[in-house]
């Protein structure tokens, strides 16, 4: 490489100037960043700080309006995705591009055949496949099929994908988020291998706790600028958030002991089978009571989904659900209504496809699922849009969501809003029970606070709750009891003063538990 | 985040430059086969808005397309495609005859609201067939829609050749109906304000009843409980199923109004104008109707502005076969540049013009 002889090192990436608009949106604004060679470099930055934004231009899926792009040294232009490949940058997207149906050694090579006959690629690729798992830890089975891998093992396809396009610089969006503690701890280990051999990384991430852990230096990015570069060593996650944050933030939440009363929720024996003959719940058992909160830990994909499926009315099941001592029809399809007439309110996982209509209007919003009370009724025939909107603009307002305006679209808000207009909508109910699925799902910092006291407060109400996340951070803050769900079962419970991330982890990976 | 532009530029503004390119285009294409495109436009502005003749025929074809338009917007709110209006519109006919022809109807104002239920009723048990095989099974109603359209006619040629002709008819049509059915035309209607309408003119009272269908349709879709759940569905399935809303009811309720809709068309071309049931009556306004709701934006109110869009083109299109060399097929090339211009091409319209008000923003701030 040009330059590379000197004394002083060369970045491996140079950023100088970068903007890029959307609209009237100012996604990046002026925005220099140097990354060395053989350094981990994290970016952190709430929802909408323009860190995707920035990566999409590293990798040619936008083009920067003003600013400079140096790999290695040298001025790049990076118009597609292909002439970041040949700039030696690969990506590693937080969801996966693989075709499912294909082998590993088939999608690694899918974009870079050499020839129109195959074979030969897929040959090549097998020994250059073997030797990049010598040098890296990345084993995987070169002929499985995709749809057969763990998240875990996909994520090593990806990164074998951009390795075996001879990537220099490996760019990893929100790696995390869909793994076990001890998957995550794996992916680390490979990133730093790959560190040690020479490679440059860039991890962007929300947790603060595996910046901390992996990264060299770390970038802090806030409303589309960069707001502070500094060594992870002489650095704090309490000073990280509040530089993303742009003020003093508690990462702690404060909250009383509960005060449990009666049973609100049982369950017994609870079994779904999905449309495939599956069984995704293979006989789950819980309670909740009146003012506490269940935490459900577990990797995605074991069986919460369904839970909450149940739960709320849209997936039917075989056992028995007592809502205040009252049996519920698991049978009914469609029985979002009748759940809310027993008292359960849901935040569902995902506000997008579920939770929430994106093309209506906030106000048409703050009825969904409600909409046949009576107070939403003009007369019998028509709805009192007028009261509904009066609602919605007082609702918005006591929850804080931005720009308190229930006229525009639930799309232009954003997720951590629009999460809040979810939030209102089920939490004004006073539910016997609020089931909730990540709710800080892709939700920034300064609102993650605000949910989180939010729902202590309802448990201080007296309500049960029901809370199902993948992020540990937030079962162990929130839950006043923890169960972790495996394989559609209960693996075991804890109260989170006497637990870990540690314990919790094994458990998650299918490890019983001491108490169960 | 503010929407790029204003509210008025996508409604108005956008389709007004579609439609304005698509003439542009269609101008060319009449110069390249050797004719004049401003004596062309000349002829069709007055062959169909010159005259009140000129507008009653004008009229007659936007309330058909009104009634299809809507029918297809109102699937298209449950994003149900529904592309049977024809066979629809077609049953509606059958309908509207059986009625007519039952009863020796003393006066038109007792004819019109039963042969309107008959022509909704008829229209809507002929979606509701397609509507069930969605609901329960998945058979896409685009499919089975279309398969009901041959059907329809197929049923309609039956019985018009062997069962409904009178006997020693010579065509395959009903026998003509009573006069007590003879709805008021627009000439009838407008006289006593003084208004002198032509009488030849087939524009009748249909029109008023789809104006009053349009607004109708609004107050359901945005105004109702059920409209506000078949929007939802239409917007997101998975969503609705959250909410309680019950997919089969949507789907079912959402074809059923298509469905009768659509057969509401025929009080127009059946009852208003024909006077009896003759084969074909439906003429394609059951397709030219998801032209329209495609441009109307499956709201009401732009169904209404793109019905009299169309009816000005089918009336002007019909005058300038007649009077010039211009082909009757060059119209229906007209037709096909503003559906491909207002539907499938409305980003090339839009992307520059979002990019000019940014600009002109930009340029205030």
């Amino acid at each position: 490489m040009a330059g590379a002889a000197g004394g002083q090192r060369v970045p491996a990436i140079e950023l100088r100037g970068i903007s890029k608009a959307f609209g009237p949106v100012q996604a990046n604004r002026d925005i220099s960043l140097t990354v060395m060679p053989g350094t981990i470099h994290g970016i952190v930055g709430e929802n909408g700080a323009g860190k995707s934004t920035l990566m999409s231009i590293l990798y040619g899926f936008y083009k920067a309006d003003a600013g400079e792009i140096r790999i290695a040294g040298r001025p790049t232009q990076i118009p597609d995705s292909q002439a970041a490949i040949r700039a030696g940058i690969g990506m590693v997207f937080q969801h996966f591009k693989l075709v499912e149906p294909f082998t590993v050694l088939e999608n690694v090579i899918l974009g870079v055949e050499d020839g129109r006959l195959l074979r030969p690629s897929l040959a090549r690729a097998q020994g250059a496949l073997k030797r990049l798992a010598e040098d890296y830890e990345l084993h995987v089975d070169p002929d499985a099929r995709i749809e057969d891998l763990g998240v875990g093992m996909k994520q090593r396809v990806e990164i074998l994908k951009a390795l075996y396009r001879q990537a220099d610089i490996l760019i990893l969006d929100e790696p995390t988020g869909v793994l076990t503690p001890a998957e995550a701890d794996h992916l680390f280990r490979i990133l730093e291998n790959l560190r040690s051999q020479g490679k440059t990384i860039i991890l962007i991430t929300h947790k603060l706790r595996e910046i901390m852990a992996i990264t060299d230096t770390v970038s802090v990015m806030r409303r589309g600028q960069m707001v502070a570069t500094v060594a992870t060593a002489q650095t704090s996650p309490g000073e990280l958030a509040e530089l993303m944050v742009g003020r003093k933030v508690l990462l702690h939440l404060d909250k009383k002991p509960a005060a449990p009363g009666r049973n609100v929720l049982e369950v017994e024996n609870l079994r779904v089978t999905d449309i495939d003959g599956v069984e995704r719940l293979r006989g789950v058992s819980l309670t909740v009571r009146a003012g506490e909160i269940l935490g459900i830990a577990g990797v995605a994909g074991n069986g919460q989904s369904q839970l909450l499926g149940v739960l709320g009315g849209t997936l039917r099941a075989s056992g028995t659900v007592r809502i205040e001592g009252q049996a519920i029809d698991l049978g009914a399809r469609n029985a979002g209504q009748a759940r809310r007439a027993a008292g359960i309110a849901h935040v569902p996982e995902d506000r997008q496809r579920e939770g929430l209509v994106m093309e209506f209007l906030a106000w048409e919003n703050m009825i969904f699922g409600y909409h046949h009370d009576p107070a939403c009724q003009r007369n019998r025939a028509l709805m009192d849009n007028v009261a509904i909107r009066a609602m919605t603009a007082e609702r918005m307002e006591r929850f804080d969501v931005r720009p308190p305006d229930p006229d525009l679209q639930a799309r232009s808000f954003s997720g951590g809003n629009q999460q809040k207009i979810v939030l209102a909508r089920e939490i004004e109910r006073n539910p016997a029970l609020l089931i909730v699925g990540q709710p800080t799902r892709g939700v920034d910092i300064g609102a993650i606070e605000f949910i989180h006291q939010r729902l202590i407060a309802l448990r201080d109400a007296g309500a049960a709750i029901l809370l199902v996340s993948v992020e540990l951070d937030e079962i162990l803050s929130l839950s006043d009891r923890i169960a972790v769900m495996f394989d559609g079962r209960i693996m075991g419970e804890r109260r989170p003063e006497e637990t870990d991330e540690k314990d919790l982890g094994l458990m998650m990976a299918g490890v019983r538990g001491k108490a169960a | 985040m503010r929407d790029a532009m204003p509210k008025w530029a996508d409604l108005v503004l956008i389709p007004l430059v579609s439609l304005v390119l698509a003439f542009a285009l269609s101008a060319l294409v009449i110069l390249a086969i050797g004719e004049d495109p401003v004596a062309a436009v000349r002829m069709m502005v007055s062959g169909a808005l010159g005259s009140t003749y000129a507008w009653g025929y004008t009229l007659y074809y936007a309330t058909n397309f009104i009634f299809t338009g809507l029918a297809v917007a109102v699937a298209f709110q449950a994003r149900l495609f529904n592309i049977g209006g024809e066979g629809q519109a077609m049953l509606g006919g059958l309908g509207v005859a059986l009625i007519c022809l039952s009863l020796p109807w003393p006066h038109w104002a007792l004819a019109l609201p039963a042969a309107a239920l008959g022509a909704a009723l008829f229209g809507a048990a002929w979606a509701a067939i397609p509507a069930w095989l969605q609901a329960t099974r998945g058979s896409h109603v685009v499919i089975t829609t279309i398969m009901f359209n041959f059907i329809a006619a197929a049923v309609l040629n039956y019985l018009l050749v062997n069962v409904m002709r009178p006997i020693g008819a010579m065509d395959p049509a009903t026998a003509k109906f009573p006069p007590g059915t003879h709805l008021p035309s627009l000439h009838d209607l407008l006289a006593p304000f003084g208004i002198a309408f032509s009488r030849a003119a087939p524009a009748n009272i249909t029109f008023l009843i789809a104006i009053a269908a349009c607004v109708l349709v609004w107050l359901v879709l945005w105004r109702t409980r059920l409209g506000y759940e078949i929007r939802a569905y239409g917007h997101s399935e998975p969503a609705a199923i959250y909410a309680g809303i019950r997919p089969v009811r949507i789907v079912m309720a959402a074809m059923l109004i298509s469905g009768a809709l659509a057969g509401l068309m025929a009080v127009n071309n059946v009852m208003g104008e024909a006077e009896r049931l003759v084969l074909n009556a439906v003429e394609g306004a059951g397709f030219i109707g998801i032209a329209v709701a495609l441009m109307g934006r499956s709201h009401p109110f732009g169904v209404f502005l793109a019905a009299l869009l169309f009816g000005f083109l089918y009336q002007g299109g019909a005058e300038l076969a007649l009077w010039t060399d211009i082909p009757r097929e060059m119209i229906v090339v007209i037709q096909a540049l503003v559906i491909l211009f207002t539907g499938a091409l409305d980003n090339m319209v839009r992307m520059p013009l979002e990019r000019l008000f940014l600009a002109l923003r930009r340029g205030r701030a």
